[in-house]
């Protein structure tokens, strides 16, 4: 039941050993956008490996050079007014007059371009957000049923007769298989409290919540193994309620449902 | 002036006091003492995130249920027992009756209540922690159904106390509300208007409010919670018809605004710091008033950011992205007035005025990178990774550590007549703010990999691995922001024990609190002041002073500047 | 200008305002107590608008017993405007009999209460039985919630009465007043809720 994983993400990532830079592999060369990023932060993260993953990705970058700018420049005009207006022997403060439009104009005019900003932001994430969480592929159906438990993660295929919850079905614990390049229709549920269904590289995270089932999907563009994380306080277990996500090519797909998997029916 | 005597005995004068002032300092002690308890879990679980395997160093081996007790409590312990004492009841208690200018709070008795009450919850959180089965483990947000069955948690008297500690502290503070509001609005010194009040009123005033009219929700559902939890109800269990996310709703209505019930005060001691140390009048305080009037409102209709991906109807992320958003702007506002009062000052850098440096700039800081939570889309990513975590410590420390620490350096002389030791605090702030810093921006990268909330072991996630370098980065910030702490401790007792004698107005400052003696005596002041003028009336032109206090009659100044109207108090109908 | 007595009256103090603080308290206070209520409605009415069925449950509370309290409170409520008008009137003796036959009223009330109560669960009727045990869940929770502010306000006017029949602090009477008519119109909301069903 215990999920060790000693995977070396730089490793499987890249297939070569990457010098650790404070404990960061860098995605450069997985991003042809990684030379503009700013910060060391956006090289944290893993691979996006899903159809949205870049977007979702392109929209933090678009959040960060928008509000980056301005967090500059107020602690600059912060240190800036702390030196330059320090105390000094025979200066005396400036007395503004009371509060009026063309002072206030000052801040207010700022603040509208802050509202400017905001709507900006707002207007690109909504579009992501409709994306993922809206938007369901056409001509898919669920394909897998994904049951967050204490402590574990079952994942149900309806097998052959795609039909799930009969004599068919595969169940695996532990391991979600994928085809790559193809949307995945999946149900999430949960069986006993909230769990939450998290894969950073597909840029995907979803409460699973007892008694509902949630629609979400997903097109993986990469093969290789994923951790699947829990997201949401669970239990004494939460910590060790890891999973894994084998993105394959649809033959070793089919292959692995005809073998059913781990079978626990 | 008073309209009760002087107390005679230990237990009148200290203990079951009526005065504000005694009452205040019994709130920020206990908060003070609070805060170690809550600093001490905070030490262990970044301890254990560093080095996993390994046992920690002043606690022994820590079971991952201990953890997810620690996690609990250390945010419970912060917000409720840290935060609200010492910032809305601790500096509201003790400022609002000399602010404007009145012997004490408007119920006395009704105050003394409202903290012993508080007294008795935080008992009964403390005992919370030795029960059978230990405290509460279900996070501080203490969703159901986790928190609503026993055997889910492995918790179960623990959780019980846990709600019923809430439950009495909402009642304090509801209480204590009471008296913040009513004692602002209607007794308020001969000639002081609304608009003569000090900003720190004003915070305190919405923060009452938006309290007492958003905790209401919570109470119901702690109730429910407290009933499916013992009982075996429904309310939030899908199988006898209820509904898990009903709790979230309830908990995050309140849990929103009450982050600006915490994050008004603060800025309100920040106006005072500012205003005084800087000897200019605060940039658009007519401005500032009516945008946090519309960030109280705007925070009202915000809740469910905190929802995105919990499995409410996903059409309802674009109106709640939108109004979290917006309610940037209002307190964009305000930080840019802030800021905009520094320019063309003549600043003092004193304590008081470094850790209020200290809070904007890192508040700052913490406010952007809500903008990335509070976009639906990007939360999907964020939402309950660490990133998260170094957000909300990136406002709460500033919030509940850093503008205290600006009130506390700014009224320490007023509060006990000595002044604090200047190299001392020095040490103290310079360390805080380069420890902190150094532990929470070694926490964002981790959001960013992906390390997601309330975990123990990270290295059961391969999307961590790599991360080991910026867990202990955080650790030695964590350790060494509270090492800093100590100088500020020896600053205080060395202070208390010392002979010296603070002036009645070290720092020059124009409002009503400062024209008393240091401390102030029980009733406040000898005669009922009168106000002649608005609040900061520093370096005005025209006379040689370079601040004008509130009650001083008029002297010289500019007519057209000054508050002309002393209005007569008015007399209540027969 | 400010006046001091010896006993902290906060009528007689001086108000910024013209209202006595008193006032403003109770009303800041019954706002925060109906963002409670409040809170407690909303998710009924959530859970009803979801499960039409519990209209079957409701036909099961006591509707004479309801109708019954709902009159008993009102009259009770009157008294208490009676006793605030005495109160206005300098009569303190007047005002503390109005309050305690007010207080009977909420006696009255209680009583009612406990016996519906009884019926309810002896029926077979509670937050854990089957089906719609929810909908007992809220009513339980609902209507004791509200006696506990009855109780509360039961208190709240005897120790009010006490003072006032011996001529001390009579504008409390009012705040107690207010505060009870509060509880009566809590009541008014709670009635058709969970007794009439739809």
């Amino acid at each position: 039941m215990l999920f060790q994983v000693e995977r070396h993400r730089c490793q499987r990532y890249l297939g070569f050993e990457m010098p650790e830079i404070l404990g960061s592999c860098s995605t450069r060369d997985m991003y042809p956008l990684g030379d503009a990023v700013m910060f060391e932060w956006f090289e944290a993260m893993p691979q996006s490996i899903s159809t949205y993953g870049g977007q979702l990705d392109d929209l933090l970058r678009l959040i960060v050079w928008i509000v980056g700018p301005w967090f500059l420049l107020a602690e600059g005009v912060l240190f800036y007014c702390l030196f330059r207006f320090r105390e000094r022997d025979g200066v005396r403060a400036a007395w503004l007059p009371a509060d009026t439009l063309k002072v206030n104009a000052f801040i207010l005019v700022p603040a509208a371009l802050v509202l400017v900003c905001d709507l900006v932001i707002e207007a690109a994430s909504d579009s992501v957000w409709h994306e993922v969480m809206i938007h369901t592929p056409e001509n898919t159906s669920s394909m897998v049923r994904v049951t967050g438990q204490q402590y574990q993660w079952l994942f149900r295929y309806p097998g052959p007769d795609g039909t799930f919850d009969t004599a068919d079905d595969v169940v695996s614990v532990g391991e979600m298989h994928v085809p790559v390049d193809e949307p995945i229709r999946f149900d999430l549920q949960a069986k006993d409290v909230l769990h939450a269904f998290w894969v950073p590289e597909l840029r995907f995270k979803q409460d699973a919540v007892p008694g509902r089932s949630f629609d979400r999907w997903f097109q993986a563009t990469r093969t290789g193994n994923y951790d699947i994380g829990c997201a949401e306080l669970c239990g004494v277990g939460h910590t060790m309620m890891a999973a894994e996500l084998i993105v394959e090519p649809r033959a070793d797909f089919d292959k692995w449902i005809a073998n059913n998997g781990e079978v626990a029916q | 002036m008073t309209s009760h005597s002087q107390p005679q005995s230990v237990w009148s004068r200290y203990i079951f006091s009526v005065d504000h002032k005694v009452i205040a300092i019994q709130y920020i002690a206990l908060g003070l003492i609070m805060s170690v308890i809550g600093s001490y879990m905070s030490y262990v679980i970044r301890m254990k995130l560093a080095w996993p395997a390994d046992p920690v160093v002043g606690f022994g081996d820590l079971a991952a249920s201990q953890y997810n007790m620690l996690v609990t409590m250390h945010g419970t312990i912060m917000v409720f027992w840290v935060a609200m004492p010492i910032l809305v009841a601790g500096f509201g208690n003790y400022l609002i009756p000399l602010m404007v200018g009145t012997d004490d709070m408007a119920f006395p008795t009704l105050n003394m209540l409202s903290v012993w009450t508080f007294i008795l919850s935080t008992v009964v959180l403390l005992i919370s922690l030795f029960v059978p089965g230990g405290a509460a483990a279900a996070g501080w947000t203490s969703y159901p159904p986790l928190a609503a069955d026993p055997r889910f948690s492995g918790v179960d008297l623990g959780i019980t106390l846990w709600i019923l500690a809430v439950a009495l502290e909402f009642v304090a503070f509801l209480m204590g509300g009471v008296n913040f509001i009513t004692t602002s609005i209607n007794r308020r010194a001969p000639g002081m208007s609304m608009w003569d009040l000090p900003l720190f009123v004003w915070e305190e005033i919405m923060a009452s409010i938006i309290f007492m009219l958003s905790v209401g929700p919570l109470v119901a559902g702690a109730v429910m919670l407290l009933l499916d939890h013992n009982f075996g109800t429904g309310f939030y269990d899908t199988a006898q018809g209820g509904d898990p996310l009903l709790f979230q709703h309830l908990f995050w209505f309140f849990g929103h605004p009450e982050v600006y019930v915490l994050l008004l005060p603060a800025l309100g001691i920040l106006a005072e710091v500012i205003t005084s140390c800087s000897r200019k009048a605060l940039f658009g305080y007519k401005m500032v008033v009516w945008s946090t009037i519309i960030a109280g409102l705007l925070s009202f209709i915000v809740w469910a950011h905190h929802q995105f991906i919990s499995g409410i109807d996903p059409r309802l992320a674009f109106p709640f992205s939108l109004t979290t958003i917006l309610i940037s702007v209002p307190f964009a506002v305000t930080i840019f007035a802030f800021i905009a009062t520094l320019w063309g000052g003549s600043i003092r850098m004193t304590p008081a005025m470094a850790a209020a440096v200290l809070m904007l700039a890192t508040f700052l800081l913490g406010g952007c990178t809500g903008i990335i939570l509070g976009s639906a889309a990007a939360d999907i990513y964020m939402h309950d990774t660490m990133f998260v975590v170094a957000h909300f410590h990136y406002t709460m420390v500033p919030i509940v550590i850093f503008a205290p620490m600006a009130g506390f350096y700014h009224y320490f002389p007023k509060m006990f007549g000595k002044p604090l030791d200047g190299p001392l605090a020095w040490l103290h702030l310079v360390g805080t703010g380069i420890f902190f810093n150094l532990c929470f921006l070694a926490i964002f990268p981790l959001g960013f990999m992906g390390h997601q909330r309330r975990i123990s072991d990270p290295t059961q996630f391969g999307y961590i691995d790599g991360g080991e370098s910026l867990q202990i980065l955080a650790t030695i910030g964590a350790i060494g922001a509270l090492v800093s702490q100590i100088p500020l401790a020896i600053n205080i007792v060395k202070s208390l024990l010392s002979d010296r004698k603070a002036d009645s107005n070290p720092w020059k400052s124009t409002t009503l609190d400062w024209q008393t003696p240091s401390p102030p005596p029980h009733g406040n002041f000898a005669t009922t002041p009168t106000v002649y003028r608005g609040p900061y009336f520093y370096s005005p032109p025209g006379i040689e002073a370079d601040y004008l206090p509130q009650n001083l009659p008029q002297v010289d100044a500019p007519s057209d500047q000054v508050q002309a109207s002393v209005s007569e108090p008015k007399t209540i109908p027969a | 200008m400010p006046v001091s007595h010896a006993t902290a009256s906060p009528v007689l103090d001086y108000s910024s305002t013209g209202q006595p603080s008193a006032r403003v308290a109770i009303w800041w206070f019954i706002a925060s107590e109906i963002a409670i209520f409040g809170g407690a409605v909303a998710c009924y009415l959530l859970y009803r608008f979801e499960h039409p069925e519990w209209s079957e449950a409701a036909s099961h509370t006591v509707q004479w017993a309801g109708a019954t309290n709902t009159v008993v409170l009102l009259t009770s409520s009157l008294l208490a405007v009676l006793a605030d008008k005495a109160a206005g009137a300098g009569d303190g003796k007047g005002a503390a009999r109005y309050l305690w036959l007010a207080v009977l009223g909420g006696l009255v009330f209680l009583g009612i209460k406990t016996f519906e109560y009884s019926h309810e669960i002896h029926a077979g009727f509670t937050p854990l039985s089957e089906p719609h045990g929810l909908f007992w869940a809220f009513y339980f929770l609902m209507t004791g919630l509200h006696a506990a502010h009855v109780v509360g306000g039961m208190t709240a006017m005897a120790i009010i009465a006490r003072g006032a029949a011996k001529g001390k602090h009579l504008g409390r009477v009012e705040v107690a007043a207010i505060y009870w008519h509060f509880v009566d119109v809590i009541w008014i909301f709670l009635f058709p809720l969970l007794y009439l069903a739809s």
